[in-house]
């Protein structure tokens, strides 16, 4: 740009790159007209327009072969086997996809006529190829011939690949920072995280101080939403590219990318060890179905173990009679803290994968006719599966639990008119509900009632429970984490009842029994509190947040309360609190309450547009269920030392509040002072305005009591005072 | 106590006043009459006729002797307070949005609505005692602000005069020359339209509301910004008690975005606010519509709310509430 003023002026009309000419041609550039200037056509001196490198751009991503797979190890034939081999290939490649026409060319050796042992394929879309590769990729026509399948396109990075292996660089090991620090926070509390307009917070719940104390904000941090891994580890937030995973000692730093584009669902394994990213992709032809990606990805490392792709259909659950869609999460996790194996349902089958192979289990599915759905024991790798009648009612309807991976049918329960079926695991897989809706023998309508396993007793006993009134429909139910009770929302008005059972009786005598039935309450979702014992039954929606918190043990009720258009309810990983929130499904209020879990309104923070509240997971006590009843006995020794701390904590807050407070006010002080400085000086100016009268302040008013006095009336009267009759 | 319910007005309420003595209160709706009220029982004592508008706002002198009115007539009335005749009458060109009688009455000044082609605009006009006097001339006109001036009053001595509208900015402007001489910052300043300004008893300090949802309180002479105030909803009406150091803010949705199934739903409480502490210290609830506009008695001891709900509501604090700690 210097030399700019040094050479002749530039014309206005010169592009920012022209600016400073090459060559000095002792042109008065001054006097040309650019527009004047006439170019031979079709002749461009070398110099490329802007549109054409553009287009050059789009040839270099495009090579036009994508729809290509190259098949090697084919058998090398004599020209009169060639027609049987080329429809041999034909059928086998033709399943896939529809190969162009001539676009099948198995190159031949001039000299001796035979074929060259490879083929080129050319589909008509790339995903066809893409798929093609995938399958056939290791295909065996025989013992000698497995077919190496690769695309066209990698050809050149194969080719890349140098001869001779070195060894890798071994990288220093620099240890990672403590993902666990927030564990030991001094004062026991727990993190949340929420998301509103584009922010995205994570706060300590400081309800000693009644107010979050931020940890982390960040400002388009995720593109959808934020996911805390099931062990609260990681917070894991999905991009466009893929998805990430956050964590860290004392703020979140990104420890790891999953490159999945367009992902839209993910899921952790319980034990955080793996990480499965979801995406599906809309057909280019309207005929063809969705496809779908599923990656599942090792969480620490980043690799990705396995890859599934297929259409919508394949991973649609619900049987035979095709539910529509893919219900998330495709793959469910079997309980426990190993990750040994994950599952999903396809039709007429279930698939369970062992994770250290990431294969199929034995390398076949189960095979179940029918079968509608199926669930995870919370704790041991046991299924239950619930397959709906069959054969136009000759077969009933069973549900029945599955040992994996012996595949031993542990216990089967057969149904008679069976219209659903829901299954409910007890989180320590102790009891199993399953929540039975049948139709009454006109058909016209269903009744419900429950089948309950005792899945840890010896033989698996089930037993019946039916409602009071069978013809209630059930608006909910529950189990108590971790423990043997049970509740549920049943009624048909808009005041249901709520009762609650127990699996033991007071005898032992093992039987299920009701503990209590309160009648015609506003709620229609059961929130048990994590450590069982408290639950709160909220009416959301159309009761408008409505929140009864009620102590089972006592069955009775600690507090009413209310927050008005509630959608979510959350407790807190430890049961000591109670979050309720109002997401952007709604346009007002929405914003969060945070509660004690007496039902005790601790803070509120409204936020405008929030999606998302979320408490950050606790893993599991690591004190044994023992060693936790010894701290509950000696509750009072512990409770000292924190009470303690909390009257010492309080003396400090309140000091510091104090602190502020007073500032606040001091600072308020000396503008009043100011004022009032201000308003005496310009008390004369006023009063001039006023024409000089003096009153300025309520002080200055003087009561002036003002007799008046009005003459209503004049009238003259005789009186006659009776001097006569003295006379 | 229970709060006095006036009915009056057939229409959304747009303004409440007190008179100095705080014996009479002056409320004006959108239907075409402006009311006085006795402030301790809530009686009606008579209307003002004569406007063919909906009354944006009022002003009394401080004498009680005559009453001023902007109307959507397009025209400003003053009245006598007494008789409820009409003694004078500015006419423009647009409504008149809001009025403002200067310290000593001898001035008022009138914000008028941009209209078929006009801007908006502040005119200041002399009020003579003698009414045969009374002229139409304004003494000053000031344009500038975009869209509406919803309210507009008198700064300290009369020296400046204090604007606020739908641009969201507080203005000082010279009331001698109609210089601009302080404008809010954009920053921290509101973010939406304000709809409401009120002063301290002093005139030390104001209260502005806006539709961002938050009053916030400003030092009449520097424009600082002093507090701020955040609520769950746009902000119609603020009041600063002249008694304690609270404030009460009202609001709500506009009538046309209200959900009709649940008088909660919208959140038209007047809610009270610790002025220092800028800590919300309790509600009122009772309307049925957004508060459109709130005014504290001048001894403190008792306040009024208009809704869109087209009532008044007269509270007259419990000993309670004089004893409130924070």
């Amino acid at each position: 740009m210097a030399e700019l003023a040094e050479t002749p002026v530039a014309p206005h009309r010169f592009a920012p790159d022209m600016q400073e000419p090459k060559i000095n041609l002792n042109i008065d550039w001054g006097q040309v007209n650019l527009d004047d200037i006439q170019l031979p056509p079709g002749e461009d001196f070398g110099i490329k327009s802007d549109d054409e490198e553009e287009e050059e751009e789009i040839l270099e991503t495009e090579t036009g072969f994508s729809n290509v797979i190259v098949v090697d190890n084919l058998p090398v034939v004599a020209p009169e086997k060639y027609e049987k081999l080329e429809s041999v290939i034909r059928k086998i490649f033709g399943q896939i996809g529809v190969i162009r026409e001539k676009g099948l060319w198995m190159p031949v050796d001039t000299e001796t006529g035979k074929s060259k042992g490879y083929a080129f394929i050319e589909y008509t879309t790339p995903q066809e190829a893409e798929t093609a590769r995938e399958q056939t990729n290791g295909y065996k026509l025989d013992k000698s011939h497995v077919f190496a399948v690769n695309m066209f396109d990698d050809f050149d990075k194969y080719m890349k690949v140098p001869d001779e292996w070195s060894a890798p660089e071994r990288k220093p090991y620099t240890p990672g920072e403590n993902l666990l620090a927030w564990l030991t926070d001094e004062r026991g509390r727990d993190q949340f995280v929420v998301r509103f307009g584009p922010e995205t917070e994570v706060y300590w719940n400081d309800a000693r101080q009644g107010k979050p104390d931020p940890v982390y904000h960040r400002s388009l941090w995720t593109d959808s939403f934020v996911q805390w891994s099931p062990l609260g580890t990681y917070l894991a937030t999905i991009h466009r590219q893929g998805a990430a995973t956050w964590g860290g000692a004392q703020t979140f730093n990104r420890l790891m990318r999953f490159i999945h584009p367009q992902v839209r669902f993910i899921d952790f394994s319980p034990s955080e060890k793996f990480l499965v990213t979801y995406s599906s992709h809309e057909p280019s032809n309207p005929r063809d179905t969705q496809r779908v990606t599923l990656n599942i990805f090792d969480v620490r490392s980043g690799k990705i173990l396995r890859e599934f792709k297929g259409s919508a259909d394949d991973f649609a659950t619900g049987g035979t009679g095709g539910v529509a869609g893919v219900s998330w999460p495709v793959f469910r996790w079997a309980g426990g803290r190993d990750d040994k194996y994950f599952a999903r349902i396809g039709k007429n089958s279930i698939s369970v994968y062992e994770t250290e192979t990431m294969g199929l289990l034995d390398k076949k599915s189960i095979k179940v006719d029918n079968v509608l759905d199926f669930s995870w024991s919370p704790t041991e790798p046991i299924l239950s599966l619930f397959v709906p009648e069959g054969g136009g009612g000759n077969q009933p309807a069973r549900v029945s639990l599955l040992q994996i991976p012996s595949r031993e049918e542990l216990r089967q329960k057969n149904l008679f008119s069976v219209s659903d079926c829901k299954m409910y695991w007890q989180s320590n897989g102790d009891y199993l509900a399953v929540k039975v809706d049948r139709y009454t023998k006109t058909k016209k309508s269903t009744y419900t009632g429950f089948e309950l396993f005792r899945t840890k007793e010896r033989d698996i006993p089930i037993e019946v429970l039916e409602l009071e009134n069978k013809n209630d429909k059930i608006v909910a139910f529950a189990w108590e984490p971790k423990g043997h009770r049970f509740a549920i929302i049943h009624g048909d008005g808009p005041r249901p009842d709520i009762s609650f059972y127990s699996m033991k009786s007071p005898n032992n005598v093992g039987r299920v029994t009701k503990l209590t039935t309160l009648k015609g309450k506003q709620a229609n979702a059961l929130y048990w509190s994590p450590i069982g014992r408290f639950i709160v039954l909220a009416g959301l929606k159309a009761y408008n947040g409505q929140l009864e918190f009620y102590n089972v043990d006592e069955l009775e009720t600690m507090a009413t309360a209310e927050h008005f258009m509630a959608t979510d309810v959350d407790w807190d990983p430890t049961g000591r609190y109670v979050a309720t929130s109002v997401t952007s499904v709604h346009q007002m209020e929405n914003g969060f309450n945070i509660w004690s879990f007496q039902g005790k309104l601790i803070y509120r923070l409204p936020r405008d547009r929030f999606f998302q509240f979320l408490w950050r997971p606790r893993p599991p006590t690591l004190l044994s269920p023992e060693e936790e009843a010894e701290i509950a006995r000696n509750l009072k020794k512990y409770s000292k030392r924190y009470e303690v701390e909390d009257q010492e904590s309080s003396i400090i807050l309140s000091t510091q509040e104090m602190e502020s407070r007073r500032k606040v006010i001091d600072e308020w002080k000396s503008w009043v002072a100011e004022w009032q400085r201000l308003h005496e000086e310009e008390k004369p100016l006023r009063q001039e305005l006023r024409d000089g009268e003096p009153s300025d302040e309520e002080e200055d008013y003087e009561a002036e009591e003002v007799e008046v006095e009005d003459i209503l009336n004049v009238e003259e009267e005789v009186v006659s005072y009776g001097f006569e009759q003295l006379d | 106590m229970r709060p006095i319910l006036l009915k009056g007005h057939e229409r959304p309420l747009t303004f409440l006043k007190y008179n100095r003595d705080g014996d009479l209160l002056f409320s004006c709706a959108k239907d075409h009459d402006p009311t006085v009220w006795y402030a301790h029982n809530g009686e009606r004592l008579g209307t003002y006729r004569g406007h063919n508008g909906a009354v944006w706002c009022c002003d009394v002198s401080r004498d009680s002797t005559r009453l001023i009115t902007g109307s959507a007539d397009q025209s400003a009335k003053l009245w006598d307070v007494e008789t409820g005749a009409q003694l004078y009458s500015f006419n423009f060109e647009s409504p008149a949005r809001a009025v403002d009688l200067s310290v000593g009455d001898k001035y008022a000044v009138i914000s008028t609505d941009p209209f078929m082609g006009q801007t908006s605009a502040i005119h200041v006009k002399r009020i003579d005692k003698d009414r045969s006097k009374q002229g139409s001339d304004s003494l000053l006109v000031i344009t500038g602000p975009q869209g509406r001036i919803n309210r507009v009053v008198w700064g300290p001595l009369n020296k400046t005069i204090i604007s606020a509208g739908e641009d969201s900015v507080v203005r000082i402007w010279d009331a001698e020359s109609g210089k601009l001489l302080k404008e809010s910052d954009p920053e921290t300043g509101h973010q939406k339209a304000v709809t409401s300004l009120v002063k301290s008893a002093d005139g030390s300090h104001f209260i502005t509301g806006s539709q961002d949802k938050t009053a916030k309180l400003w030092d009449t002479r520097t424009l600082t910004l002093l507090k701020t105030y955040v609520t769950e909803r746009p902000v119609n009406a603020a009041a600063i008690s002249p008694l304690l150091d609270h404030v009460v803010i009202g609001g709500g949705q506009e009538a046309s975005q209200v959900t009709m199934s649940d008088r909660r739903a919208g959140k038209f409480e007047a809610k009270f606010f610790h002025k220092i502490y800028e800590e919300e210290i309790g509600g009122v609830k009772g309307h049925f519509g957004p508060i459109n506009a709130l005014a504290f008695n001048p001894d403190g001891r008792s306040f009024s709310s208009g809704g869109e709900d087209g009532y008044v509501r007269l509270h007259h604090f419990d000993a309670d509430y004089f004893h409130i700690k924070i």
